[in-house]
């Protein structure tokens, strides 16, 4: 077997808007290489044609971070696949111009994620056409300029559900009603009042899609709410939106630790992996966040690897970091005393009214009031400035709620 | 060759014409192509192995716990010989990963001497018990509570897709027409000829095989023969993620009770891992969706068989339903008077026995009259390889050298390349649709189920019908 072998100076896997930017920001200082798997690059906001970009449409975004990466002299290549590693920071690629093996000094691994689909949420009924996720719905409109039925249900309710209501009624197809299984929407109340009020789609709260039904083509799903009312709405699409998980073939491939909460790899504050010299960043690391924290994450992540390339040494020992129920996870995963930054937080349900406890071997690290209401499907950011508290030789801190009377 | 979807049939008088294009039609299609006969094949689906033999357990059987001195018993073990030879000519993927029938209590464990004995009494020799420490020397992952194993290293997977697509290939490529969307809504018979009339028009021939499947029972009646019955049995599939095949050495066989076979799991040559299926008899004969009392099920026998399997993700959650009949051994009948053999009841070991059901059939065939003039070899079908254990095409340079298409991949969680989906498009039993489509390259049946490639492979299906028109 033929396979070609080089090197570079930072190899990036993934052009969306972390990896771009990643890119934009090690151009200067010696050979980048970004692999996108797509046929163009730009990531997600390719064909998210609705706001979250700053004043841009995702597809303006993507051509803007794709430029100013080729500008800084980054080499991006389309249509190129990373199939898999041959040593720590070597990967092994297939494309149109055959297969490479690529080793770089450094590797940053962006990669993005993706939503669960049907079956790994084991919705049962038939198998019919007309199931779709956020991502193929807006391909399929955005990219490829087709409508994809006629009558749509959308299963959830934060923000990335509204976005696909809103392509769902620009591509001309009526919106029977959102499904989600949680007792309210997940979405900022401008957008969900934007969608139930001004767009009539009515919102069925603590609510599951109990089957899919139809031969051939979906024709109705069948819902169950939360008290046992059951009925069916007659549809020929439904959506399955939100439920992010990361795209995380690679790190697993590469026996890169993951956080069993997330599912991406597990990093410190400078995006360091378990894997010496690999680095992650963006949606890779936690489900969806916006593209623009995601393009923040990809800046920082630069900033670490050029700080790798001048010989920082790699991190042998850091204090882990997990969560606890009812949160869902905590990234950065692992710290080290001493650098400032911050955490983004997850839950798995509403909290009103609680407060956040971080503990060290039972030792109080730090505490604080969250939000009145705390979002399930929408992260949380906190300061990370009590870390010198921890101890650099002590056990897992651990990030847990409480509910206290005020 | 002649593949027609639409339209009106063909006038001629056909030799024999084939009910039914799944993987026993399909066989017997392709074994009847050998003689020079004028051979159909009538299909009520858009598609070939489109019924029970797209959805079933995908095992390539030895078939050591069949009936002794039944039928099936033989027909399954000439059929391992004949497919797994054919398999390795055609480029079918098999894996030969061995079966580990798991004991995990004292009635089981008692049951294993049995089995073995059972085994030897259909002709297989390689089946052996094995104490709980070598079960989890060579399953780690198995969960606590093993007691024994009945190793039958025999046992191996296969693609049942690639099985009934390269027989239908074959089939059409020797000549035999192959009539699709074609459902048979009547029989008649005039000057000695059967005639069936279909949604399509009437379609004549002097003899008849019945390889309807879950609809053989009913065809047989209005042929006026009460044999059998079918009762459809729902068996409910989990498939789990690529990352669990770590997990799975061997196939993962239940001790059969009273009650069933009960639930496997399975690596699939794909590289997932399959955990099922469930056995639910129904009376509707297209009862094929899940059922969350099925997923449930499936995921507390899981749990216990391979605990860890339970945290990995869910590619795919599907039903396939068996032609189950009242009695313990296929219904392969021969109705010479009638110019007819019927051949039903073909449970989930009717992949392993096609290759020696369409043998059989052929003799019977000949028995009743049929003159089948002189066997030629076929010319050797070459399948595009599906199978995790053979070099796919993204991994081969000299073929994307020759043709960069096969380097360019659309479906990323599968890496299934642009020159596959092409080819594909093209052949001579085109899909009919995006899941004929996924049977014959994968395209959109990995972890992210359409996420990233499925507007991208929708529009080149599309795109190739509009072509067509």
């Amino acid at each position: 077997m033929t396979r070609s072998e080089r090197t570079v100076d930072v190899l990036i896997v993934g052009a969306g808007p972390a990896g771009l930017t990643a890119a934009s920001r090690l151009a200067g200082v010696g050979a980048v290489e970004v692999l996108e798997r797509e046929a163009q690059t730009g990531g997600i906001p390719r064909h998210c044609h609705l706001g979250g970009f700053g004043l841009r449409t995702g597809p303006q975004y993507a051509r803007r971070l794709t430029g100013e990466a080729a500008r800084a002299g980054a080499r991006l290549r389309t249509s190129v696949t990373v199939t898999d590693w041959a040593g720590p920071r070597t990967l092994d690629t297939t494309g149109p111009h055959g297969l490479e093996r690529i080793t770089a000094r450094a590797v940053v691994l962006a990669t993005g994620a993706r939503e669960r689909p049907r079956s790994a949420r084991l919705v049962p009924g038939t198998r019919p056409a007309g199931v779709l996720t956020t991502g193929e719905l807006q391909q399929t409109v955005h990219l490829h300029g087709r409508r994809p039925g006629t009558r749509a249900v959308v299963v959830g309710a934060e923000p990335v559900a509204h976005s696909a209501v809103r392509t769902l009624l620009g591509a001309g197809v009526e919106v029977a009603a959102m499904v989600t299984d949680l007792p309210h929407h997940q979405a900022p109340p401008t957008d969900a009042a934007d969608t139930r009020l001004r767009r009539g789609v009515p919102l069925l709260t603590r609510t599951t899609v109990a089957e899919l039904l139809g031969r051939g083509r979906l024709s109705g799903v069948a819902i169950r709410h939360a008290d046992g009312r059951e009925a069916v709405i007659a549809c020929d699409t439904v959506v399955f939106t939100g439920d992010f998980v990361p795209e995380n073939e690679l790190p697993r491939r590469g026996g890169l630790l993951l956080d069993p909460g997330t599912r991406g790899p597990t990093v410190d504050p400078a995006f360091r992996t378990t894997g010496p010299g690999v680095f992650a960043a963006g949606n890779l690391l936690h489900g969806a966040e916006p593209a623009l924290s995601a393009a923040r994450e990809g800046a920082r992540a630069a900033a670490a690897v050029l700080r790798h390339l001048d010989g920082a040494p790699w991190p042998a020992e850091q204090i882990p970091v997990r969560a606890e129920d009812p949160l869902l996870w905590v990234a950065p995963q692992r710290i080290s005393p001493g650098s400032p930054h911050h955490f983004l937080l997850r839950t798995a349900q509403f909290l009103t009214r609680a407060h956040l406890v971080v503990r060290q071997d039972g030792r109080i690290l730090h505490h604080q009031r969250l939000p009145r209401t705390v979002v399930p499907n929408r992260s949380l950011t906190i300061s990370g400035n009590w870390v010198d508290r921890a101890d650099p030789r002590g056990g897992t801190v651990i990030f847990s709620t409480e509910q206290r009377s005020t | 060759m002649t593949v027609t979807t639409a339209g009106a049939l063909p006038e001629e008088i056909y030799d024999v014409v084939v009910v039914g294009a799944g993987v026993v039609g399909s066989a017997i299609a392709r074994e009847l192509a050998r003689h020079p006969l004028r051979t159909a094949v009538v299909e009520a689906s858009d598609d070939v192995g489109d019924a029970t033999s797209k959805a079933n357990t995908a095992i390539l059987h030895t078939g050591f716990d069949a009936v002794p001195g039944s039928l099936e018993s033989r027909l399954v073990r000439e059929g391992q010989q004949r497919l797994a030879a054919y398999a390795a000519e055609s480029g079918i993927p098999v894996e030969p990963v061995g079966a580990l029938l798991v004991a995990w209590d004292d009635e089981q464990l008692a049951a294993l001497p049995a089995l073995a004995d059972k085994a030897e009494r259909n002709g297989y020799r390689d089946a052996r018990i094995i104490g709980a420490d070598e079960v989890y020397r060579r399953e780690p992952h198995l969960g606590p509570g093993a007691l024994a194993a009945l190793d039958v290293p025999g046992e191996s997977i296969i693609c049942p897709w690639t099985t009934t697509l390269a027989y239908a290939t074959q089939a059409v490529r020797a000549g035999v027409d192959l009539h699709l969307n074609c459902r048979v809504e009547g029989f008649g018979r005039a000057e000695e000829l059967h005639r069936l009339h279909t949604a399509r028009g009437t379609v004549r021939a002097r003899y008849l095989v019945n390889a309807a499947g879950l609809h053989s029972d009913t065809v047989d009646r209005a042929l006026g023969h009460h044999d059998f019955t079918v009762t459809p049995r729902r068996g409910q599939l989990l498939v789990f993620d690529k990352f669990a095949r770590e997990l799975v050495h061997h196939i993962l066989l239940p001790v059969p009770t009273a009650l069933g076979k009960g639930v496997l799991v399975a690596p699939t040559v794909y590289g997932n891992v399959l955990l099922g299926p469930t056995a639910e008899n129904r009376d509707d004969r297209t009862a094929t969706h899940t059922t969350a009392e099925g997923i449930a099920l499936l995921r507390e026998k899981g749990r216990r068989i391979v605990p860890a399997l339970l945290d990995e993700e869910v590619t795919t959650v599907y039903a396939g339903l068996r032609a189950a009949t009242e009695h313990d051994d296929f219904q392969i009948h021969a109705h010479p008077e009638q110019r007819y053999v019927t051949v039903g009841g073909i449970r989930s070991t009717g992949l392993t026995a096609s290759m020696a059901i369409a043998a059989y059939v052929t003799e019977l065939l000949a028995g009743a009259g049929l003159d089948l003039g002189e066997a030629r070899d076929l010319d050797p079908v070459r399948m595009p390889n599906l199978g995790e254990a053979f070099p796919r095409p993204y991994q081969r340079a000299e073929l994307i050298a020759a043709d960069p298409e096969y380097g360019v991949l659309v479906c990323h969680c599968e890496r299934v390349s642009r020159g596959e989906i092409r080819d594909a498009l093209a052949g001579p039993v085109p899909p009919a649709s995006l899941d004929g489509l996924r049977r014959r390259t994968r395209a959109r049946g990995g972890r992210c189920q359409g996420f990233y490639c499925g507007a991208a492979v929708r529009e080149l299906f599309v795109r190739r019908a509009e072509l067509r028109g």
